[in-house]
């Protein structure tokens, strides 16, 4: 017997849709000179925030967002029944080290860029099954630690090619609960990690469409719902040319999205920013739609959208010994009640 | 698409022709223009130097050395300063191949793995990015003169 739950092959729904009662959204200097500035909740100047490294600068970001989060519901730590959180660095050392001062029960997170809707799906998924009343789901980037922990010392010098995308220095933590107002999570599509062979590292993008145009129809086909059914399709960091060629494979399998379509990598940087195809990392999801999305939602601009996280399951061994690149999406619907 | 996550071949040649329809084209003739003009930029200070130091009287081999030194230097400031990754980034080639990139590529890796400590960050990473090119060059070096050693 199918799972009562469950709708279609990767599609969730939600008895009692989870509230998203609040959201936090913490980010660095060059998205703070984005088109996005106003929708953030602060904006760290210092790459270093303070700290004596960059890995504790993110870590003290990620902090400050659920911090951030909680404060805005007018909740403390122990209210909470789980954290959930995930990173870039190796041993996803930010959220485990913030779990650390929270001391909130928590589970580690490892989706990637795509960690922000893995949580809210998760979170979601948690609270409608009855097993907890609030969830802090967290995620970050920061360009510097993912840079050298994936690339090259940052102050090298060498030229990166247009497909190339720009790690966002960033924090997001969205509070989920039961009960409350704020827009709700109804439905959510977890996606398959697939790889077409592409090897190239600096065109993530192509590397990740496939998994996001998958799960794009995948959802829709699980729901029997049309793009217009939603006011966005909005996907996480698959840049200029990952998401023009996820548009062109819904295209192929018979949905057309183009009119409403957009990516969190496209939007939160101005093209004169130099980030040649846009954003990426966990941060870069987690901030668009802690900070302009919900606000989008709350002004009544939207109604609703899908967002989907997208990431790349990689590592710099991985790629050393010569492997393609898998890319994986997951689906959340999130709409104003 | 296909259910199965095992691709055929054919699958992926046809996405690769997908993406190689959207994705931009290098630009080229645009990189090898400014890369000559930053790497010639280079060369030509360097040039500079070498004459100053023939002028105050070294030999050639004392005021190459002596050339090389303070363009090593400049480079290591510049990166030091955060500013030579943007050369490079410029340049390209220009600024790698050039002796001040091989400066590049040694102080960047000691300024970021500083945080690690002197002796498994800095002393174990420092060789990160020029290690290759050290390795192999001497290799090279070695190949070439046992073939000079066979055959002269």
């Amino acid at each position: 017997m199918a799972a009562p739950k469950k709708n279609g092959l990767q599609t969730v729904w939600f008895q009692n849709p989870p509230v998203i009662i609040s959201t936090a959204s913490v980010a660095g200097a060059r998205e703070g000179e984005g088109p996005l500035e106003k929708t953030f909740d602060k904006i760290i100047y210092d790459s270093h925030y303070g700290e004596d490294t960059w890995e504790k600068a993110e870590k003290q970001m990620m902090l400050d967002a659920m911090k951030k989060a909680l404060q805005k519901a007018n909740l403390q730590k122990k209210d909470i029944d789980f954290m959930l959180a995930g990173d870039l660095l190796n041993q996803i050392i930010s959220a485990g080290f913030s779990a650390r001062s929270m001391s909130i029960p928590f589970l580690g997170l490892y989706g990637a860029c795509s960690t922000m809707y893995e949580g809210m799906a998760l979170g979601a998924m948690l609270i409608d099954g009855g097993f907890a009343e609030r969830v802090l789901v967290a995620t970050s980037s920061h360009y510097n630690t993912a840079e050298r922990q994936y690339r090259f010392p940052t102050e090298l010098g060498m030229q990166r090619p247009m497909t190339a995308q720009w790690t966002v220095t960033g924090a997001g933590a969205v509070l989920l609960a039961r009960e409350g107002s704020g827009p709700v999570i109804t439905h959510a599509t977890i996606g398959k990690v697939m790889d077409m062979g592409i090897g190239d590292v600096q065109d993530m993008g192509s590397a990740m469409a496939p998994a996001a145009a998958d799960t794009i129809t995948r959802h829709l086909q699980d729901t029997g719902r049309k793009p217009d059914y939603y006011d966005l399709i909005i996907t996480g960091d698959l840049g200029v040319y990952g998401k023009k060629i996820a548009e062109q494979l819904v295209r192929q399998n018979g949905y057309e999205i183009a009119d409403r379509f957009a990516d969190c990598g496209v939007l939160i940087y101005y093209g004169s920013q130099d980030v040649h195809a846009g954003g990426s990392g966990c941060g870069c999801s987690a901030v668009v739609t802690c900070g302009y999305l919900m606000e989008q939602l709350r002004s009544g601009m939207y109604k609703r959208f899908v967002g989907l996280g997208t990431g790349v399951l990689l590592s710099p061994c991985s790629v050393q010994q010569g492997e393609t690149i898998p890319g994986i999406g997951h689906a959340v619907v999130i709409e104003m009640r | 698409m296909s259910d199965s996550m095992v691709l055929s071949e054919k699958q992926k040649r046809e996405y690769a022709e997908i993406v190689n329809q959207i994705k931009p084209k290098p630009r080229i003739w645009r990189n090898i223009f400014w890369a000559f003009i930053v790497g010639g930029l280079i060369c030509l200070a360097g040039q500079i130097m070498l004459s100053f130091f023939l002028n105050r009287g070294l030999n050639i081999n004392e005021a190459a050395a002596a050339a090389s030194a303070v363009l090593v230097f400049l480079a290591a400031f510049l990166t030091g300063v955060g500013v030579y990754d943007e050369v490079s980034r410029f340049g390209g080639a220009g600024g790698i191949v050039p002796i001040t990139g091989f400066a590049n590529s040694m102080v960047s890796p000691a300024m970021e793995y500083r945080a690690e400590g002197l002796i498994f960050g800095v002393g174990s990473r420092l060789f990160t990015v020029a290690g290759p090119v050290l390795v192999w060059g001497i290799v090279t070096a070695w190949a070439v003169g046992i073939f000079y050693y066979l055959f002269t």
